[in-house]
């Protein structure tokens, strides 16, 4: 019995983790209470983002809110295309033409960070590289053949993949080392790594806009059924002490 | 008051069912933490039922607006987010309970005479609840939802003959399409629900009709008028049992003394429970799958299927056997070993303390190898995971064969007349 349990209890956190990816992926430390991180993480989603991905689930008016941002502030700087402060957050290129400029629609984005993780949005963003045989000049190491372009260039710089020679099995191939840009950017490459958090950061927020309320919540949850579990316990114990 | 309840009990019989069925119940005093998860079942399934009412107030079942009906039950809704974390959570914290039910029944041999109708009442509620949940999962209409669908209905096309047909009637469409949604919603919300609910009925009323085991499998009713006033119990039990048997001093009345230890396991369940729902919903990526958060996309097929964590054992077992007719044959016969286990077990000692070593062995190595099943169905493919599921799956089946052969002439340690002190 005592051993069955053992068993089970090493067993299971193996499964948990069990799954994984190919490539390796950098861990990205977002903090969803960092309030300045996520307000530049939506400036940048504003201006480089939403031309093409949009957030339909998610409200103008409730990001600015949860990001502690003044509505009217917002509204002049973060909002171009006249919508209402009510209004989701779509995008005003059509899906139609969208597809056929670059091959599929641009995904929505609300949901991106539960579905790809932050980690793989983090190294993604990082990963471009010069490529001129692609349609847009760039192509990925996490997502090979990726048909969008490299939309923060003019931050990053333009990016070089780095290559060494390498012997494999006896054979000299040319091995992936980094990315490096030419500095033509307008931030350095730790200013880049950071922009590029306070995104993912972002996006984790829209992903669960109330991951902060829900752990708040659950602590006082916690400490209620401690509570309840101390009375329900010393009543029972009351109950049983003559059994037996 | 008094008055007032006589006159109701004049005219249907509250107190009585009542003190028959909960307050003056007899349960064995032995009974340990394994017997707390079928009232976890139930709490789980009031859970499940009350959520589901409020979900389906803003719940749009149409392949265009189910996704977004759900982020707006997530987003809009105030604190719809928890109604929706207690129902997905509730659905796998469902099977984890059930799973321990089960396996309590297996250890403690509770499915042996006279509790075979019991087990199959049992196994019937599990495979009501394995469709519900099935079909509970499609209706987010996420990429798993979309295509754990396309593989579980497309089982169906194996069957020969009317197969194809079938799979067309089932989905109400040529493929996977709103129709299915929408009838899968129709029956995850009404007829599912309804049937279940009238399964735990059925369950309860058999458990009440043979008695609760206990971990030693001792009898705690005896014949009329073999027990001394002595040996009988000093709690106050319903004439429903005690004029058909003597009940021996060995019992609890399920209120207070039962419920109030079930109570203390719902407070650690509850604990757990709530930890999952407000910390990690995800399960990272069990319990909420996280290709999930993707809408349904039917030309799209995501990299890699697997239904949720708790069909994988099954799945596994699809995927080892090579021909899709006979993996699917193998997967529903692993379900129909498990109703059959009263027939497999021939033997007559029904807790594992009294059993041989080989029976004890036998029961570890089969929960060992269902973990691993699950493992091996809920991760990518890989080659050696197909020997491996392979070599599970006949080890599966080998648990019934092997009790079917050494149960007949087990060497088993005397059972107690009475449960020990």
């Amino acid at each position: 019995m005592r051993k069955l349990i053992c068993i089970l209890a090493l067993l299971l956190p193996g499964f948990a983790f069990a799954a994984g990816g190919n490539v390796h992926l950098d861990k990205a430390n977002y903090d969803l209470s960092d309030k300045a991180s996520l307000q530049r993480g939506a400036k940048i989603f504003m201006n480089y983002c939403l031309g093409c991905h949009g957030q339909q689930y998610q409200r103008y008016q409730r990001t600015f809110n949860d990001l502690g941002i003044p509505e009217d502030l917002a509204q002049e700087n973060l909002q171009f295309t006249g919508e209402k402060i009510s209004d989701y957050i779509t995008r005003s290129m059509p899906a139609e033409s969208a597809a056929v400029w670059f091959g599929a629609a641009p995904p929505d984005l609300t949901l991106v960070a539960r579905v790809r993780g932050a980690d793989w949005i983090y190294t993604y963003l990082r990963s471009f590289y010069v490529d001129e045989s692609r349609p847009f000049g760039v192509n990925n190491t996490v997502f090979p053949e990726v048909g969008m372009p490299h939309v923060l260039q003019p931050l990053q710089g333009t990016p070089r993949m780095t290559e060494e020679e390498a012997l494999v099995d006896g054979e000299k191939v040319m091995r992936h080392v980094g990315i490096k840009t030419d500095g033509d950017g307008s931030m350095t490459t730790s200013e880049y790594d950071q922009a590029v958090l306070d995104l993912v950061n972002y996006l984790e927020y829209t992903g669960e806009p109330f991951r902060l309320e829900s752990e708040s919540i659950g602590k006082w949850v916690l400490v209620f059924i401690l509570v309840l579990f101390v009375f329900v316990y010393l009543l029972k114990k009351e109950y049983w002490r003559d059994v037996h | 008051m008094q008055a007032f309840l006589a006159w109701i009990e004049a005219r249907i019989p509250m107190m009585r069912v009542a003190n028959m069925h909960a307050i003056q119940y007899p349960a064995p005093k032995n009974m340990n933490f394994w017997y707390v998860f079928g009232f976890l079942a139930t709490v789980v399934l009031v859970n499940q039922i009350v959520t589901g009412i409020w979900l389906t107030m803003n719940f749009n079942p149409t392949s265009e607006g189910a996704f977004a009906s759900v982020e707006y039950i997530m987003r809009e809704i105030d604190y719809g987010w928890i109604i929706r974390y207690m129902h997905s959570t509730g659905a796998s914290a469902f099977f984890i309970v059930v799973y321990l039910h089960m396996f309590r029944g297996m250890i403690y041999g509770s499915y042996q005479k006279p509790r075979e109708l019991l087990w199959i009442f049992g196994m019937l509620i599990y495979l009501a609840l394995m469709a519900e949940a099935f079909m509970g999962y499609v209706l987010p209409w996420g990429q798993m939802s979309y295509w754990g669908a396309q593989v579980i209905v497309s089982l169906f096309s194996a069957i020969p003959v009317i197969g194809p047909d079938l799979v067309q009637w089932i989905q109400g469409d040529y493929v996977i399409s709103g129709a299915t949604l929408n009838r899968f919603f129709a029956l995850h919300v009404i007829a599912l629900p309804l049937v279940i609910v009238i399964l735990v009925f059925l369950h309860i009323i058999a458990l009440h009709e043979v008695g609760s085991n206990n971990p030693d499998g001792v009898a705690i009713k005896h014949k009329k008028g073999s027990l001394s006033e002595d040996e009988k119990t000093k709690f106050e039990i319903h004439e429903y049992y005690t004029s058909k048997y003597d009940i021996a001093d060995d019992v609890l009345p399920f209120f207070p003394h039962i419920v109030l230890k079930d109570l203390v396991a719902f407070c650690i369940f509850l604990a757990g429970f709530t930890y999952i729902m407000f910390f990690a919903p995800e399960m990272g990526g069990k319990f909420l799958e996280h290709p999930n958060f993707e809408i349904a996309n039917p030309l799209k097929t995501p990299e890699h299927i697997f239904p949720v964590w708790y069909f994988t054992p099954f799945y596994a077992i699809l995927k080892a056997v090579p021909d899709k007719l006979f993996g699917v044959i193998a997967m529903f016969g692993a379900i129909i070993f498990l109703f059959l286990l009263p027939w497999f077990d021939r033997g007559t000692v029904k807790s594992w303390r009294y059993r041989s070593g080989l029976h004890k062995t036998n029961l570890i190595v089969f929960a060992i190898v269902f973990i691993f099943l699950g493992y091996l169905g809920g991760t990518p493919q890989e080659n050696w995971k197909i020997t491996a599921s392979q070599i599970l799956t006949v080890m599966y089946f080998g648990f019934f064969i092997l009790l079917f052969i050494y149960s007949k002439n087990e060497t088993t340690k005397p059972v107690p007349a009475r449960i020990p002190k």
